[in-house]
């Protein structure tokens, strides 16, 4: 069985947001106006995120594109109180809408912050409702909703190998922000499998996690140049 | 009067039986003042129900605030009744005769209120059973719903026990409802047997409480302690909250004794003595809690760890200092100059002393709660937390419903035990002397 992972090559991510378009169209994410979004609302699965580093004037930023991290040993599923997250065979953290009873207790334990919440009923203005991904649900209001891998373009792939009568390739299950990325910084695939290119990368000497110290085992494995630790920052410059 | 000629023979107590039989147009007044708060509340949470938790002040990071905080408080103080009830009665404290059951009312009220925190802070209120649909027991909420239902089972029964025998003095007086004082006299004709029975079963349930209670507040505490979140993750969470709870539950008795004194004219069973005596549990643990407090902080502070120490900062002199300080004044400052000296332990004084640990208890909650969420390990999800007027509303609406329900209590059953008092007047009294007796040199010792 896979082990999908996530390779992310900071050193060729240009901070674009593609992957972050892509996901909110992929995932039918809901458009939360911008005073919500002031507020502290947003929903985005996969956010670029800035990591400063150093001190002024020897300030650089390096854009950080955080998704779920897929632990292995996931820290929110184990608070749910209702199995509204699970851990699948395959890795992927997933979330079930219509159970979760939203008392954010995921969001909180999380230690990545990548848990969000449905403070409204979600809005899709003008064009956006029309442009729904009919693959994925849309969350109602009061629920915890995250990146799923974009699971159903799992389901999806391994229905036409099955029909096909083949075993699924590697390159043909692409979470949207991997497929969109134009760097090519995005990497994935099945970490188990040794000669696979994420595992091979994650492999190597610039592989690191985000907060590796807990013990987390996330699957989205970060590359990056320098002496970042991904711990945060405060630390890696002690 | 015909109550006076009645209960004579009782040594007076019919005072006691007043509150229940005569209503002051007072209590309408304020009934309806607390009600209006409730309605408050009430409105509010339809709001809330209408549009989603988005009314609220809560936000990314801080998913969680005033309704955790609420559920935390709540709980704690519903720690007055039950436990302190329970230790007294087993410590055979003959002083607790007139406040226990003051003390367990507030204890079966107040824990629907910590119950209705979680519900109002939930996104999907009208999914709550699919805590019983599809239960996850490894999640400390999970561990929360069991113990917190068997508390309130566990001390509603509590209360109605010792209930059982006031509750028949007033079938027999003719008070009305007449058919609710039948149904819940259970046929309570004092018989000797049935004495005997009603004892064993306090005795039985003052032992189980204790323990039911200590675990409530420790799973309490272990929602947030399971986590590996900075400054919750902490092995000192049980006994701490526990003592917290302890804490503000005193305090709150303290409060709702002064207050059902002055209103119906109790100063003969409530007196000077009983606030002094729980004054002092106050002061033990006002001292317990700044150990408590202190010990955790210095921890965090010598261990240094990065992550905690911005959680740290951010409490003691930062963006939290104004809520983290004035807990500190209202916890440890206030009620400890006040209760440490003979002269200041006065009714007066254990009252403000009670109601500034309540204060300050409700923000230690709120500084637990906010300053670590608002403070997460990756650096780029900082974030603030202002409730708005939904989340206020429903907080002064709680403890409003809570007094007014409270309140409501006294009308029906007589808020200083009538039976218990008669008991220590009639039983009691020898009793403790024979004890005295024995643990003097010289003396047998009395068969229990």
């Amino acid at each position: 069985m896979p082990r999908w992972g996530m390779v992310i090559d900071l050193a060729k991510c240009t901070a674009c947001q593609a992957c972050v378009v892509a996901c909110q169209t992929e995932n039918n994410v809901p458009c939360v106006p911008p005073e919500e979004a002031a507020r502290g609302r947003i929903i985005s699965w996969i956010s670029l995120l800035p990591q400063l580093e150093g001190e002024y004037p020897r300030l650089s930023m390096r854009p950080t594109p955080v998704p779920c991290v897929h632990c292995d040993n996931p820290p929110c599923i184990r608070v749910c109180p209702v199995r509204a997250t699970a851990l699948n065979p395959e890795g992927i953290v997933r979330q079930i809408f219509p159970r979760c009873i939203g008392c954010r207790y995921c969001t909180n334990a999380c230690p990545y912050t990548r848990r969000m919440f449905n403070w409204y009923k979600p809005e899709f203005p003008g064009e956006f409702a029309e442009a729904l991904n009919p693959d994925v649900s849309v969350r109602p209001k009061g629920v915890v909703e995250k990146c799923t891998l974009c699971h159903h373009r799992l389901q999806k792939a391994r229905d036409q190998a099955r029909a096909q009568n083949r075993e699924l390739a590697e390159g043909e299950y692409v979470p949207a922000c991997v497929e969109i990325c134009p760097a090519g910084a995005m990497h994935f695939g099945d970490l188990d499998d040794p000669n696979s290119t994420v595992a091979t990368l994650a492999r190597g000497r610039r592989a690191f996690r985000l907060l590796e110290e807990l013990g987390t085992n996330p699957k989205v494995i970060y590359l990056a140049q320098g002496e970042w630790s991904g711990g945060d920052g405060e630390r890696a410059h002690a | 009067m015909e109550t006076e000629s009645e209960h004579t023979h009782n040594g007076n107590d019919w005072k006691l039986l007043q509150p229940v039989i005569a209503t002051r147009g007072s209590f309408y007044y304020l009934a309806m003042c607390f009600l209006a708060f409730t309605s408050v509340a009430f409105f509010a949470w339809l709001r809330q129900l209408r549009y989603g938790l988005g009314v609220t002040g809560l936000n990314v990071p801080v998913y969680w605030g005033f309704y955790i905080t609420n559920f935390v408080f709540f709980i704690g103080i519903s720690h007055a009744g039950t436990l302190i009830s329970a230790i007294l009665r087993l410590c055979h404290a003959e002083w607790r005769r007139s406040i226990t059951r003051a003390a367990e009312v507030i204890t079966v009220l107040v824990l629907f209120f910590g119950v209705g925190s979680v519900i109002m802070d939930l996104g999907r209120p009208d999914r709550a059973l699919n805590v019983l649909r599809s239960p996850n027991f490894r999640s400390p909420l999970l561990w929360d719903v069991c113990s917190i239902s068997v508390y309130l089972t566990a001390s509603t029964i509590y209360l109605l026990l010792p209930l059982i025998p006031d509750i028949a003095i007033l079938r027999d007086h003719g008070a009305r409802p007449g058919f609710l004082y039948r149904l819940l006299a259970l046929g309570w004709r004092s018989t000797a047997k049935q004495k005997r029975i009603l004892n064993t079963a306090i005795s039985v349930m003052a032992v189980l409480v204790i323990p039911i209670a200590v675990s409530v507040h420790t799973v309490v505490s272990w929602v947030f302690a399971m986590t590996v979140q900075p400054m919750w993750h902490s092995s000192i969470f049980g006994p701490y909250f526990v003592v917290g709870a302890i804490f503000s539950g005193i305090a709150s008795l303290i409060v709702a004794m002064a207050l059902i004194r002055r209103i119906y004219f109790l100063e003969e069973y409530l007196k000077p003595v009983h606030f002094n005596n729980l004054g002092l549990l106050l002061l033990v643990m006002a001292l317990l809690w700044f150990y408590f407090t202190f010990a955790e902080y210095i921890t965090t502070f010598y261990g240094s760890d990065p992550s905690h120490l911005v959680v740290f900062y951010s409490k003691l002199t930062g963006r939290y200092a104004l809520p983290f300080w004035i807990m500190f004044v209202t916890c440890f400052v206030i009620p400890v100059s006040i209760l440490g000296r003979r002269k200041t332990r006065t009714i007066t004084g254990t009252v403000v002393a009670s109601l500034s640990v309540n204060v300050g208890m409700w923000l230690e909650r709120f500084t637990i709660v906010v300053p670590t969420l608002s403070q997460p390990r990756l650096p780029w999800a900082k974030g603030n937390y202002s409730p708005t007027w939904v989340e206020i509303g429903i907080t002064v609406g709680f403890g409003a419903t809570f007094m007014f329900l409270y309140m409501l209590f006294t009308k029906f059953f007589p808020i200083v035990s009538i039976w218990e008092v008669q008991e220590g007047r009639t039983q009691a009294v020898p009793e403790v002397v024979t004890r005295v007796r024995s643990y003097l040199p010289g003396e047998t010792l009395p068969s229990p």
